[in-house]
C-alpha cells in the first residue's frame, strides 16, 4: 500500500535562545500557543542542558526553543530559522548556525558585555562582524528596556531581569502580528499568588510589542495563512503529554484502572508529573524507591488486575531488565515506556537517541521475547501507547514502547480525537466458576488473567519455569522447550494483527528509506522533496519493531537500495538484515540531536 | 488446586488448617524450620477464618520464598529481594486484599533491603514474614547479612568478619508499625503473633528464627540465655520461675534484677513505646535474655489510603475531558 500525500514547507521558524534561567522555554511555549490559537500548524523543538542552572552566561547553560508555524501540519520544527532571538552571547554562539541566510537576528545588546562575551568564548564582539553580514541584524537593549518597563513594581533586579523572556516574546509577537491576549490572561492566572510578578511580566510583554511598534525595528513579517483544514478544535501537545493522554484513554477503552509506577528520570518524569493529578480519571501513580521497585509494583498491579505501566529512560530501563524478564515468564499484561536518551550509561540525559532498541529487543536473561513498538512523533505517542496496551491485553504480555527525548519534549498542534471513534480494547479476566488452569491458552496464545479476589481461582505463578497448562513448577526438558517456543509464538500471534505496511511513495524503485521513531518528520520531509525533484525514492516508517510486520520483507525487496536511517549505529538495520538476509545500508547519526531534513536529503 | 476438569468453587471461608494446603509437594530439606512455620501459617489462616481468594502471598528468591506454592491462596513467587515492591503494587490496586510477603535474611536484608525499608516507611498494609536462618540456603551455605561474626561458611572460610544486621532495629528505624520476633520451635507463640500480624492494619515485620539443619544447624541455640516472652502490660520477666525481670539502670541500660527487689521498679511491656522497643531490639550479650513476641505496634495511615483518595462522588471522569482540556478554540 502506498500514499502519495505531499508535504509542503510553507512555514516560518522562530528560535528563542538564552540562559537556562532566562525562561525561553516558557516564553517559547506561550508563543507556540498563540500560533495554534491563530489556527496555524505547529512544530516545537526544545534543546536544553541537563544541568538545572549551569553557570550563567556559559555555553553549557544555553537553552533554546525552536518554533515553526505552518499553514498545514508541519512534520518537523525546521532545520533553519527565519528569526533568531539571542538573549546573550553564548546563546548566539550556540545557535547562529540555525539562522537562514538573510534571516533576522535579534540580540539583547544589553547582554553583550565583556564578561558575557568572555563566558561565551568570544575574543572580539561578534556584533561588528554581523553588521556586515547578510543578516537582518536588530539590536535591542532588552535588559535596560525590561528593567524600565517593570520599574514601578517592587522587584529585585534579579526578578526584574527574569521578565526579559516576555519582552523578547513581545517583540516577536509584534513582528508577526500575533495577538497576546491569551498570554496576558495566562500570566494573570499563573501568578495569582504573586500579583506583582504577574503584572511585571505582562508589562514586559506589552513593552516588547510597543517597542517594536514605536521603533519599527524591523520589517514586519507575515505568518502563513491557516489553511481550511485547520478548522475544528485542536491543541498543542508534547510527546509526554500525548503519551499520558494515551494511557488514560487506553485505561478507559479497556475499562481498567491505570496504575503508573515510576522513578524520576529525565526525560520521562513529565509523564508522572501530569498523571499524578488524574485520580478522578481512574489513575493511581506511585513514585518508587528505584526502577526495580517501579517495575515490581507494576508487575504486582498487573497481577491484581490493573492496566499497569512504568515509565523510564535508558539507565532505568537497564535496572528493570530482571523484572521485565519475569513479566515475560508470568505472562502478565503491562507496559514499559522507555523515553530514550543518549547513552551509554548516564550519557546525555536531555538529548535524544534511538540506541535502546537492542536493549528493548534483547536486554533480558534467557529467551524472553516481547513486543516492542515505537512512537514516531509527539502526537503519535497517543496512538502508539493505545496500540501497546491493546497488544499487552490481547496476548497477556509485557510490551515495551520506545519514545525519545526529541518527541517527549517537542510539541505539535494536534486535532484531538473523540473517544467514541476509537475501537474499545477487549479485556477478558477469568471469572469464578469457569474451568481454570493458569497456563491454558486461547487462540492468541494468551493465558487467562485470574485476578486475586476472584473466588475459586486461587493459583500460584512465579519466576520458575512452569508446566504448560497447569502452571506448576516444572524442570521437564520437553516442557521447557515447549514453553520457550510458546513464548516466541505469542509474538507471531501478535504479528497477525499488524496492519498492512503503508509506503510513502512508490512500492518499488531505486531507493527506500526505512526509519522508526522520532526520525519520521525529517525523513518524510526529505523524501517528499526528493520525489518532487523526480527521484525514485520512498519512505517506510516502522511502528512495530517486534514482531515485524508480516509484509515487511516484500516491501523491502521492491527497492534496489534500502537505507535504514536511525540515531544509533545501525541497530534496526542489523535486525532487518538478520530477519531478511538483505543487504541493507545503515545511515547513522549519534550527535544527541535529531536528524535534520538536510541530513537525509544528503543521502538521497 | 484446580485444574481444567474441575470447575472452580465459590467463595470459601474454610476454618480447617488442612483447607489451606495446596496440592504441591513440599521441597524443603527434612528437619527444616520452614515446615513448622508453614504449619503455623495454615493454622493462623484457619483461626482468622481467611477467605482464600482474598489472600495473596508474595515472595522473592530463596528457600523461604517457596512458601507461596504451599498455601492455597493467590501467590506470586517473584525475583530476588523485590517482593515488597510487588506487594506494594498489588495492595495499591486492590486494598481489600490481605497481602503477605514471605522472605529470608538474604532476600530481605541483602539484595532487597532497599525495598524492605521503603515498604515499612510507607506503611504499606502488608505483613512481612522474615524467615531468618542466618545463612544462604538455596545457594549452599554462604554468609548472609545476619550471619554471626566468626561464622565459617564457603564464602568466609576464616569466619564472617562483618557485624550482623539487626532486622528488628532496622524495621523500627524504617517506621514499621508492627515489629515482632518468633522462634520456629515455639509454635503456639508464633501462631499468636501471626494472628496479631494478620489483624494489624499497616506494615508488619515478623522475624522468625528458623533453623537450617543443613548449613547452619543450631545457629540460634544459646544455652546460656533465656527467652523473655513479651506480654503487653506485664513485667519483663526472664525464665520460667518469674524470679528475675528486666529493669533500667541509672545509665538507661537494660539489666536483669530479682523481681523481689523493688528498686529500681520493674519495667512493664508497652507495645506502643518505641523507645522501649528499641532497647529490646538492641539486646545482645549472654547476660540478657532473648525477647520474643510483639516488640512494637502502633497505627499510622496506610499507603493505599494515601494512593487512593476517597472515590469521587460523580464516579470516574472520562479521558475525553483531559483530551479537550488543552483545546484551543480557533481564534476570531
Amino acid at each position: 500500500m502506498t500514499s502519495g500525500q505531499d508535504v509542503q514547507a510553507t512555514g516560518v521558524v522562530i528560535c528563542l535562545a538564552g540562559d537556562s534561567g532566562d525562561g525561553v522555554q516558557l516564553a517559547g511555549r506561550r508563543l507556540a500557543q498563540q500560533g495554534v490559537a491563530a489556527g496555524l500548524g505547529l512544530g516545537v523543538a526544545p534543546d536544553f542542558p541537563a544541568e538545572i542552572r549551569a553557570p550563567a552566561g556559559s555555553l553549557n547553560g544555553v537553552s533554546t526553543i525552536q518554533i515553526r508555524f505552518d499553514a498545514g501540519e508541519p512534520l518537523t520544527a525546521g532545520d533553519t530559522a527565519d528569526v533568531l532571538v539571542a538573549l546573550n552571547p553564548a546563546a548566539l554562539r550556540a545557535n547562529w548556525r540555525r539562522l537562514k541566510p538573510g534571516g533576522c537576528l535579534i540580540l539583547d545588546s544589553g547582554a553583550f558585555i565583556e564578561k558575557n562575551l568572555a563566558l561565551a568564548g568570544y575574543d572580539v564582539d561578534p556584533v561588528a562582524q554581523l553588521e556586515t553580514s547578510a543578516h537582518d541584524l536588530v539590536r535591542v537593549d532588552m535588559t535596560a528596556l525590561t528593567l524600565a518597563a517593570v520599574e514601578k513594581y517592587d522587584l529585585r533586579r534579579r526578578s526584574a531581569l527574569r521578565c526579559r523572556n516576555f519582552f523578547a516574546m513581545g517583540v516577536v509577537c509584534w513582528m508577526y502580528q500575533l495577538h497576546t491576549e491569551a498570554t496576558l490572561a495566562w500570566l494573570d492566572r499563573q501568578f495569582e499568588s504573586h500579583r506583582e510578578l504577574g503584572e511585571a511580566n505582562r508589562a514586559a510583554l506589552r513593552a516588547g510589542m510597543n517597542y517594536g511598534e514605536t521603533t519599527e525595528l524591523s520589517a514586519r513579517r507575515v505568518l502563513p495563512v491557516a489553511s481550511d483544514g485547520s478548522a475544528g478544535p485542536r491543541r498543542m501537545v508534547s510527546g509526554n503529554e500525548a503519551l499520558s493522554l494515551g494511557l488514560v484513554t487506553a485505561a478507559e477503552l479497556s475499562g481498567l484502572d491505570l496504575f503508573l509506577a515510576s522513578y524520576p528520570i529525565t526525560p520521562a518524569s513529565d509523564i508522572v508529573h501530569l498523571m499524578c493529578g488524574w485520580d478522578e480519571f481512574g489513575v493511581r501513580t506511585f513514585q518508587a524507591e528505584d526502577e526495580m521497585a517501579a517495575i515490581g509494583a507494576a508487575v504486582g498491579a498487573a497481577y491484581a488486575g490493573a492496566l499497569a505501566v512504568t515509565t523510564t529512560s535508558g539507565p532505568g530501563f537497564a535496572l528493570m531488565s530482571e523484572m521485565l524478564g519475569m513479566a515475560v515468564a508470568l505472562e502478565l499484561p503491562m507496559l514499559v515506556v522507555d523515553v530514550q536518551r543518549a547513552g551509554p550509561s548516564t550519557g546525555m540525559p536531555t538529548k535524544p537517541e534511538q540506541s535502546d532498541l537492542n536493549q528493548a529487543l534483547h536486554g533480558r536473561s534467557g529467551e524472553a521475547p516481547l513486543p516492542v513498538l515505537a512512537a514516531s512523533s509527539a502526537s503519535d505517542c497517543f496512538w502508539a501507547v493505545i496500540e501497546a496496551a491493546r497488544i499487552a491485553l490481547r496476548h497477556m504480555t509485557p510490551v515495551v514502547l520506545l519514545s525519545d527525548a526529541a518527541i517527549a519534549n517537542s510539541a505539535e498542534s494536534w486535532r484531538q480525537p473523540r473517544l467514541r471513534d476509537i475501537r474499545p480494547i477487549n479485556v477478558r479476566q477469568a471469572e469464578a466458576g469457569s474451568p481454570f488452569a493458569p497456563y491454558a491458552r486461547d487462540e492468541e496464545l494468551a493465558r487467562p488473567w485470574a485476578v486475586p479476589g476472584t473466588p475459586g481461582l486461587q493459583h500460584r505463578i512465579g519466576s520458575l519455569e512452569k508446566e504448560h497448562v497447569s502452571g506448576h513448577i516444572s524442570y521437564d526438558p520437553g516442557n521447557h522447550e515447549l514453553m520457550t517456543r510458546l513464548r516466541a509464538q505469542k509474538l507471531a500471534a501478535a504479528a497477525r494483527h499488524i496492519e498492512d505496511t503503508v509506503l510513502f511513495g512508490s512500492d518499488h524503485g531505486d531507493l527506500l528509506v526505512v526509519g522508526w521513531g522520532s526520525t519520521f518528520g525529517a525523513i518524510r520531509t526529505a523524501v517528499a522533496r526528493a520525489r518532487r525533484c523526480g527521484k525514485q525514492v520512498s519512505h517506510l516508517h516502522l511502528r512495530h519493531l517486534n514482531p515485524l510486520p508480516p509484509d515487511l520483507g516484500r516491501c523491502l525487496r521492491g527497492f534496489r537500495k534500502v537505507l535504514v536511517a536511525e540515531m544509533n549505529l545501525g541497530q534496526l538495520c542489523a535486525r532487518l538484515r538478520d530477519e531478511f538476509l538483505l543487504d541493507l545500508q545503515p545511515y547513522s547519526k549519534v550527535q544527541g540531536g535529531p536528524f535534520a531534513v538536510a541530513d537525509i536529503e544528503a543521502m538521497l | 488446586m484446580t485444574n481444567l476438569a474441575e470447575p472452580a468453587g465459590v467463595a470459601t471461608g474454610a476454618r480447617d488448617k488442612r483447607d489451606y494446603r495446596s496440592d504441591q509437594q513440599i521441597r524443603w530439606c527434612p528437619g527444616c524450620g520452614d515446615y513448622a512455620i508453614l504449619a503455623q501459617f495454615h493454622k493462623m489462616l484457619a483461626a482468622v477464618g481467611a477467605n482464600k481468594e482474598d489472600h495473596v502471598i508474595v515472595s522473592g528468591i530463596g528457600c523461604a520464598s517457596r512458601f507461596p506454592y504451599y498455601v492455597d491462596t493467590y501467590g506470586l513467587h517473584g525475583v530476588h529481594g523485590r517482593a515488597p515492591a510487588i506487594a506494594t503494587g498489588i495492595k495499591a490496586v486492590n486494598p481489600s486484599l490481605t497481602v503477605w510477603v514471605v522472605t529470608g535474611d538474604g532476600d530481605a536484608l541483602s539484595i532487597g533491603v532497599g525495598h524492605l525499608i521503603h515498604a515499612l516507611r510507607r506503611n504499606v498494609d502488608i505483613k512481612i514474614l522474615l524467615l531468618n536462618n542466618a545463612v544462604y540456603g538455596l545457594t549452599k551455605g554462604q554468609a548472609s547479612p545476619t550471619s554471626f561474626p566468626g561464622q565459617v561458611t564457603p564464602s568466609s572460610p576464616a569466619g564472617v568478619v562483618d557485624r550482623s544486621l539487626n532486622p528488628l532495629r532496622l524495621a523500627l528505624t524504617a517506621g514499621a508499625t508492627f515489629v515482632a520476633r518468633c522462634v520456629d520451635s515455639h509454635g503456639r507463640q508464633m501462631r499468636d503473633v501471626l494472628i496479631a500480624a494478620a489483624e494489624h492494619r499497616g506494615a508488619a515485620l515478623v522475624e522468625i528464627w528458623q533453623n537450617c539443619p543443613v548449613f547452619n544447624d543450631g545457629a540460634f541455640v544459646q544455652p546460656s540465655r533465656n527467652y523473655l516472652h513479651l506480654r503487653p502490660g506485664q513485667p519483663l520477666t526472664v525464665g520460667g520461675d518469674g524470679e528475675r525481670a528486666l529493669t533500667l539502670d541509672q545509665g538507661g541500660r537494660l539489666r536483669v534484677q530479682r523481681t523481689d527487689d523493688a528498686d529500681p521498679p520493674l519495667l512493664r511491656h508497652d507495645v506502643g513505646n518505641a523507645a522501649l522497643a528499641g532497647l529490646l531490639a538492641d539486646i545482645e550479650g549472654d547476660d540478657l535474655p532473648v525477647p520474643v513476641g510483639i516488640y512494637y505496634r502502633c497505627t499510622r495511615p496506610v499507603h493505599s489510603d494515601a494512593l487512593r483518595p476517597e472515590p469521587p462522588l460523580r464516579g470516574r471522569r472520562s479521558a475525553q475531558e483531559l483530551l479537550d482540556a488543552g483545546r484551543i478554540p480557533r481564534a476570531g
